[in-house]
């Protein structure tokens, strides 16, 4: 350990930039959630106001934009966490080579931007016959007329969570597989002698037990990534609100209220509640992988 | 048993194999897509049935992407410049003071540092994208709207890097900063010349990670800049992208694989150093 010097002076910069453009922000969302602002006008300190306007009086949030995030991220969420491990877990009894290949394979929808999966998942999703699954769908004949994916209720929300999941092996999927790399292969053995039979008891007794701090880093991970994701509903329907609210979630209601209604404190206010949710999951993480 | 990263390929890979390549060519076949959607001459992006191949590969959208943005008001050429100066400086800055940061995180001793990783670690689950209102707010009242500073400062500060940076700078042991001070190495002494050495796999990680956040990033250029001369190429691609048609479809690839292929070869070139940090990424 180092005992002298200036360990302030080494972190100033970083500190600086973090309390600016981090803490600060957390600080306004937080402050303004309790007035009444348009942008124009100063803010007038309102109370509670919005948070009871926005569980009591916002009908679009208790209707869809509630129900749709719950929904959208318990399966983005913990649903491509355990995905994510999943591969990771099969990736890493392959050899070198054709793990890296894959495993490039899987991590590469991470390294597409939100533009190009726009680009791409719309052309798949076309309302016409020149969409490729209304081409497909019509050419055997499952259906005669085109459906207009990207427009009808039914149908965005599954699309949004399945575009998610494609994106969803990032960087918790990278630590996970180095993590069940890590895994000392001693322990399987003296697994197995202690009678843990199928693998499916190794995954639980060994594998998991052994790298839970990886676990928790890939939770956390996974959870700001099915949050982020949350702009995948505007970024392929083009709109916001997307069609019949169907894929609206509390990112796009936030975007809604703050940059198109200019009610700012009410927006606010849904941001504060959803990084309450967001602390909800990363908390419930912290619980399940707990390294003790 | 689980045997994990066995030497070469045995018949009891065989299960794994039949459901990984399934799984993996629906992870890469929309990007396989971009790619041939992208070279696709007109008649073959307006053909019905559409095909999922191009037959006459032709540089049509490219030079598409380039005639529209030569008409606009802003040549591309410009979006170019600022999106590189803005990753170029974006990434060093974020290297430079993550490594600090994670220097003194882990080696040196001062009243507040449990508490300082905890904070950043509970900042793992910021989502800049819950909070827009607030971070334009904070631009606008530091005055640096429609500057370059707009595009790089929100950006710099990113918790998830100076956390992977300390975890490896954990591994390096604490007897070589022992000796160096006994030579009287000072602090930056140990920082240049030892720890930065010892962790470039995690540097390269922070970079690589840095990079993708800026590369992509449509968010600064969208909330904090007006002007059109300062705004970076993803904006550029996201309002082509946005103005639709079959057309605009095939110049919205083209342009989705320029902002690709550099993220993809910057990770081929990096993937194994981005393995060795992440081996060091436990969160406790």
């Amino acid at each position: 350990m180092y005992r002298k010097g200036s360990p302030y002076l080494f972190l100033a910069p970083y500190l600086i930039l973090f309390f600016v453009f981090i803490v600060v922000p957390v600080a306004i969302a937080v402050g303004l959630s309790f007035t009444n602002f348009d942008a124009i006008q100063r803010p007038q300190f309102v109370g509670l106001l919005n948070y009871v306007n926005l569980f009591t009086q916002d009908l679009i949030f208790l209707q869809h934009v509630l129900p749709n995030t719950i929904i959208f991220s318990m399966i983005v969420g913990p649903g491509g966490f355990a995905l994510a491990f999943f591969v990771a877990w099969s990736l890493s009894q392959l050899s070198k080579g054709p793990r890296t290949v894959m495993a490039l394979l899987m991590f590469s929808p991470s390294l597409t931007t939100g533009v190009a999966i726009g680009v791409v998942w719309r052309i798949i999703f076309l309302g016409n016959p020149q969409g490729h699954l209304n081409a497909f769908l019509l050419n055997w004949g499952f259906i005669t007329d085109p459906i207009n994916f990207l427009a009808n209720a039914t149908f965005i929300m599954p699309i949004v969570i399945v575009v998610a999941l494609w994106s969803s092996m990032g960087v918790g999927f990278l630590a996970m597989l180095a993590g069940v790399l890590n895994v000392n292969p001693e322990l399987y053995e003296a697994a197995s002698i202690d009678g843990v039979k199928s693998r499916l008891q190794e995954v639980f007794y060994v594998t998991i037990p052994s790298m839970k701090p990886q676990m928790l880093f890939a939770a956390v991970m996974s959870i700001v990534g099915a949050f982020q994701a949350g702009t995948i509903g505007v970024v392929l329907t083009l709109s916001n609100p997307t069609p019949h609210y169907a894929a609206q979630l509390m990112v796009n209601h936030i975007e809604d209220y703050g940059f198109i209604r200019f009610e700012m404190g009410f927006a606010s206010a849904v941001s504060v509640v959803l990084l309450g949710i967001i602390y909800g999951f990363s908390a419930t993480s912290r619980k399940l992988f707990k390294d003790d | 048993m689980t045997k994990t990263n066995p030497k070469g390929f045995a018949k009891n890979q065989i299960p794994l194999y039949l459901y990984l390549i399934p799984l993996a060519i629906f992870m890469a076949a929309p990007i396989v897509f971009i790619i041939f959607h992208a070279f696709k001459p007109m008649d073959e992006l307006f053909m019905f049935p559409p095909r999922f191949l191009v037959y006459r590969p032709t540089m049509e959208n490219f030079n598409a992407l380039f005639r529209v943005a030569a008409g606009a008001t802003v040549p591309v050429s410009r979006y170019v410049f600022n999106s590189v100066v803005v990753t170029l400086a974006v990434v060093f800055s974020t290297v430079v003071t993550a490594s600090m940061a994670g220097f003194a995180l882990s080696k040196m001793h001062f009243r507040g540092k449990i508490a300082l990783f905890t904070i950043n670690n509970l900042a793992l689950m910021f989502v800049p994208v819950a909070l827009q209102i607030p971070r334009y707010m904070t631009v606008a009242a530091i005055g640096i709207e429609n500057t370059y500073f707009a595009h790089i400062l929100p950006i710099v500060a990113t918790p998830v890097i100076v956390f992977l940076i300390k975890q490896f700078m954990d591994q390096v042991p604490d007897s070589l900063i022992e000796a160096a001070t006994v030579d009287g190495a000072g602090a930056w002494r140990i920082y240049l010349g030892i720890m930065i050495p010892m962790v470039r796999p995690a540097l390269a990680t922070g970079a690589i990670l840095s990079f993708q956040m800026v590369w992509n990033n449509i968010e600064t250029s969208a909330l904090f800049t007006t002007s059109e001369s300062i705004r970076t190429l993803p904006f550029y691609m996201s309002t082509l992208a946005a103005a639709g048609g079959i057309a605009g479809q095939g110049m919205a690839a083209a342009a989705s694989l320029i902002m690709f292929v550099p993220n993809l070869l910057l990770f081929i070139v990096m993937q194994s150093r981005v393995m060795n940090t992440m081996a060091h990424s436990g969160l406790k």
